[in-house]
């Protein structure tokens, strides 16, 4: 589904990723973890088409040219991305930003806008599946947010977007255990044959809630090692000390990454 | 009342039988039934639109007291504003109301101009009215114009143009024109005093609640907005009125010079709330032919009486204006809400003067200005706390959004508190449309413009929710399409 080819990228000259490779198959959850610095929000930002960086590099998406693409086409295309630090926009009710954005990317599709009634049920089932109040739609889009709901909104837009590809940068970041517990419950109540989800996070905690089907290593640019989940608690235990001084000569020229599709 | 119109009538009568030839006198060519005055300004010009109007001498003295005080004052250059030298005496000050062509159907309206009524929303009959097309018997804009006027008769309200009213009502007219507003009060309060053409005059009787938003009455009469517009509203003790003024589509107007002066006075426990969409047409790219605006609002408010500003200015290349509230009463309130967008080469220098006399005074400034392309705004507002008032209350919250690299914000605020109980807030903002806001949005699909419109409208949120309902809805439109093409 997702194919991943010698992906370069880098931003005002510095060299951020330097040849990834991954290969994401419909259904599955990829996990990508790796220490500070390594690339991996960078990556994320690739794949959902960030302004601002010079990209190497093939990506597809059902064999569509991702990167030929710009960010609200991606968006069309299935691409949702769950931000770390999602962008408050005060004034904009949380319902209206929602809604216009499900009919946006239905037109694209060439599908039939949703008036607001039906909407409304959709929204519902959405907030229920992040434990959310209703007062939440009415509220500006994450303008005065705590940390935890603002996360809890992304969840809920991708519940209501329904993507083919949903990838979450560091979703994790600056939750308690309570936050943590409701939007892994919502993502995996998201899980299904038809949507692939890339998780990305500096820690395995997020991985105890949400299983991987598969767990890569990226650093300094590059995945220098991939596996099941076991993966994630051998870096549990060890860190990542063990990778980043690894030799990246002596690294497999193509690391395993998940089964092609 | 009827006798006094008769007598003032034919004093006028007198009168222009005078100027007639006190025209003739000093050589100047004052022919009645000429259609444009020749430019200049002189004393002879106001004479003669005094008596192009059929004036009582009260009214004609009344100019030229203007007249004179205007002849002894500069133009302010305070403002922050460059503008090319105004020459007075090139304008023509006189020009009979000219007839728009008749039109069969929208389809001979310009496409353009049918394009953006489109895109505002604005429904079809009113598209018709607004292009002068000739409509149907269901729609017809003079019984929907005679309604109108039977159910403010039935209230007793009374809506009409400032000429007819100078006629009809003229002791209401004389007790409150320039009560608010003084000839001398600024230099373009002062030529519009001695030059104005027309406008409305609005008078709400004690106890009564105007049956209607006088908006959308305004908006069908609105075609003929003249170049030097007087308007004058009066809500007497206990009453209440909406009134709007503008239109959120484009306005062309071939005289480029404008200054209105709008006066309200709202007697104890009345509210007067006044919403205005200015739309004028802002010059090309260049900023060559666009609107200069210079307009004087105030509005004096008596004991518990409520007055609130509304303005949407998205037109004209040159916007001068500070729509004001004297607080006279005791527990009177002044509320300013504000959204100015400069784009192209627009300049816009607006904001508002609260002045603070009786006690327990409270007033409320929200002013969200938006700049992109080479646009200059500047909020500039006045809080006065005078020594009589006790425990007044300002709150000020100034936001700038800036779109761009070129474009600029300013704020000016002067605050001025003779008495040691006032508490006045001021929050200043100046913020950019983020590409992290933007890449949000379009990350979830909405293009590029959607979202830069999106944001904007959010930004102005608090203002568009003072506007009546319809207006606020097409207000959002009137950004949106403002603001087409001047994304990255």
């Amino acid at each position: 589904m997702l194919h991943v080819d010698n992906l370069t990228a880098s931003i005002e000259g510095k060299q951020i990723l330097r040849g990834l490779d991954l290969d994401v198959g419909a259904g599955e959850v990829h996990a990508i973890m790796g220490p500070n610095g390594s690339g991996k929000s960078t990556f994320a930002h690739a794949l959902a088409g960030r302004e601002g960086y010079e990209i190497d590099g093939t990506v597809t998406l059902d064999g569509a040219d991702l990167l030929a693409m710009e960010p609200e086409e991606r968006a069309a295309a299935g691409v949702f991305m769950g931000f770390q630090y999602p962008v408050e926009i005060p004034g904009v009710n949380n319902m209206y930003f929602l809604r216009t954005a499900l009919n946006s990317v239905r037109r694209a599709r060439g599908e039939t806008e949703i008036g607001a009634r039906d909407f409304l049920a959709v929204a519902k089932e959405a907030m229920d599946l992040v434990e959310m109040k209703q007062d939440f739609l009415d509220r500006a889009v994450n303008a005065g947010f705590s940390g935890g709901e603002k996360k809890r909104n992304e969840i809920l837009q991708m519940a209501v977007m329904q993507p083919r590809l949903a990838i979450l940068d560091e979703t994790d970041s600056g939750l308690d255990i309570d936050a943590l517990r409701i939007i892994a419950g919502g993502v995996n109540a998201l899980r299904g044959p038809e949507r692939s989800m890339i998780v990305i996070t500096h820690y395995q905690r997020l991985l105890d809630y949400i299983k991987p089907d598969f767990v890569h290593v990226l650093v300094d640019g590059r995945i220098v090692e991939s596996g099941d989940h076991t993966l994630a608690m051998h870096l549990e235990d060890h860190g990542y000390a063990g990778f980043v001084n690894t030799d990246l000569n002596d690294a497999p020229e193509r690391p395993l990454a998940g089964t092609p599709s | 009342m009827s006798e006094t119109v008769t007598s003032e009538t034919s004093e006028s009568r007198r009168q222009i039988e005078e100027l007639t030839e006190r025209g003739y006198q000093y050589g100047w060519h004052s022919d009645l039934d000429t259609d444009v005055a020749p430019p200049g300004l002189n004393e002879d010009v106001v004479r003669l639109i005094s008596a192009k109007k059929n004036e009582p001498e009260w009214l004609l003295e009344w100019r030229l007291s203007a007249y004179e005080a205007w002849t002894k004052m500069e133009e302010p250059d305070w403002a922050k504003l460059q503008i090319a030298p105004i020459d007075y005496q090139a304008i023509s000050y006189w020009a009979a109301p000219k007839k728009k062509p008749v039109l069969d159907s929208l389809d001979d309206v310009d496409p353009e101009i049918r394009e953006m009524f489109d895109k505002l929303g604005i429904p079809l009959h009113e598209q018709k009215l607004l292009s002068n097309v000739a409509v149907d018997a269901i729609v017809d804009s003079v019984s929907v114009t005679t309604t109108f006027k039977e159910t403010l008769a039935e209230a007793g309200v009374i809506f009409c143009s400032f000429s007819e009213a100078v006629h009809d009502y003229p002791d209401l007219v004389r007790e409150h024109l320039g009560s608010v507003v003084p000839v001398r009060d600024n230099y373009f309060a002062a030529l519009n005093s001695a030059v104005f053409s027309d406008g409305s005059f609005c008078y709400i009787p004690k106890g009564v609640r105007c049956p209607m938003e006088l908006s959308t009455y305004f908006r069908i009469n609105s075609q003929n907005t003249g170049q030097f517009e007087r308007t004058l509203i009066v809500a007497e003790d206990d009453s209440h009125v909406s009134y709007l003024e503008g239109c959120t589509a484009p306005q062309r107007d071939e005289n480029q010079l404008h200054a209105a002066v709008v006066e309200l006075v709202a007697k104890d426990r009345a509210e007067i709330k006044y919403s205005t969409v200015q739309n004028w047409y802002p010059g090309d790219e260049n900023g060559v032919g666009g609107i200069y605006n210079f307009v004087t609002k105030r509005g004096r408010a008596h004991t518990d009486a409520k007055i609130s500003w509304t303005q949407v200015e998205t037109g004209s290349a040159i916007t001068w204006k500070y729509p004001s509230v004297i607080l006279q009463g005791d527990r009177s309130v002044g509320e300013f809400y504000s959204v100015a967008l400069s784009s192209q080469r627009q300049q816009a220098d607006t904001g508002t003067k609260m002045i603070h006399i009786g006690s327990d005074t409270t007033s409320t400034i929200i002013s969200k200005g938006i700049s992109a392309a080479h646009g200059q705004n500047t909020y500039r507002g006045l809080v006065k706390v005078m020594r009589s008032a006790e425990n007044a209350r300002n709150y000020t919250q100034c936001d700038s959004l800036l779109l761009g690299k070129k474009c600029g914000a300013h704020t000016i605020p002067y605050i001025e508190a003779k008495n040691p109980s006032a508490q006045i807030e001021h929050e200043a903002s100046t913020s950019t449309v983020g590409e992290d806001q933007l890449y949000y949005c379009r990350q979830r699909g909405m293009s590029e413009e959607d979202a830069m419109s999106m944001i904007v409208n959010g930004f102005c949120r608090e203002v568009f929710n003072e506007l009546p309902m319809e207006f606020a809805v097409e207000a959002q439109r009137l950004l949106s399409v403002s603001l087409e093409g001047s994304v990255g």
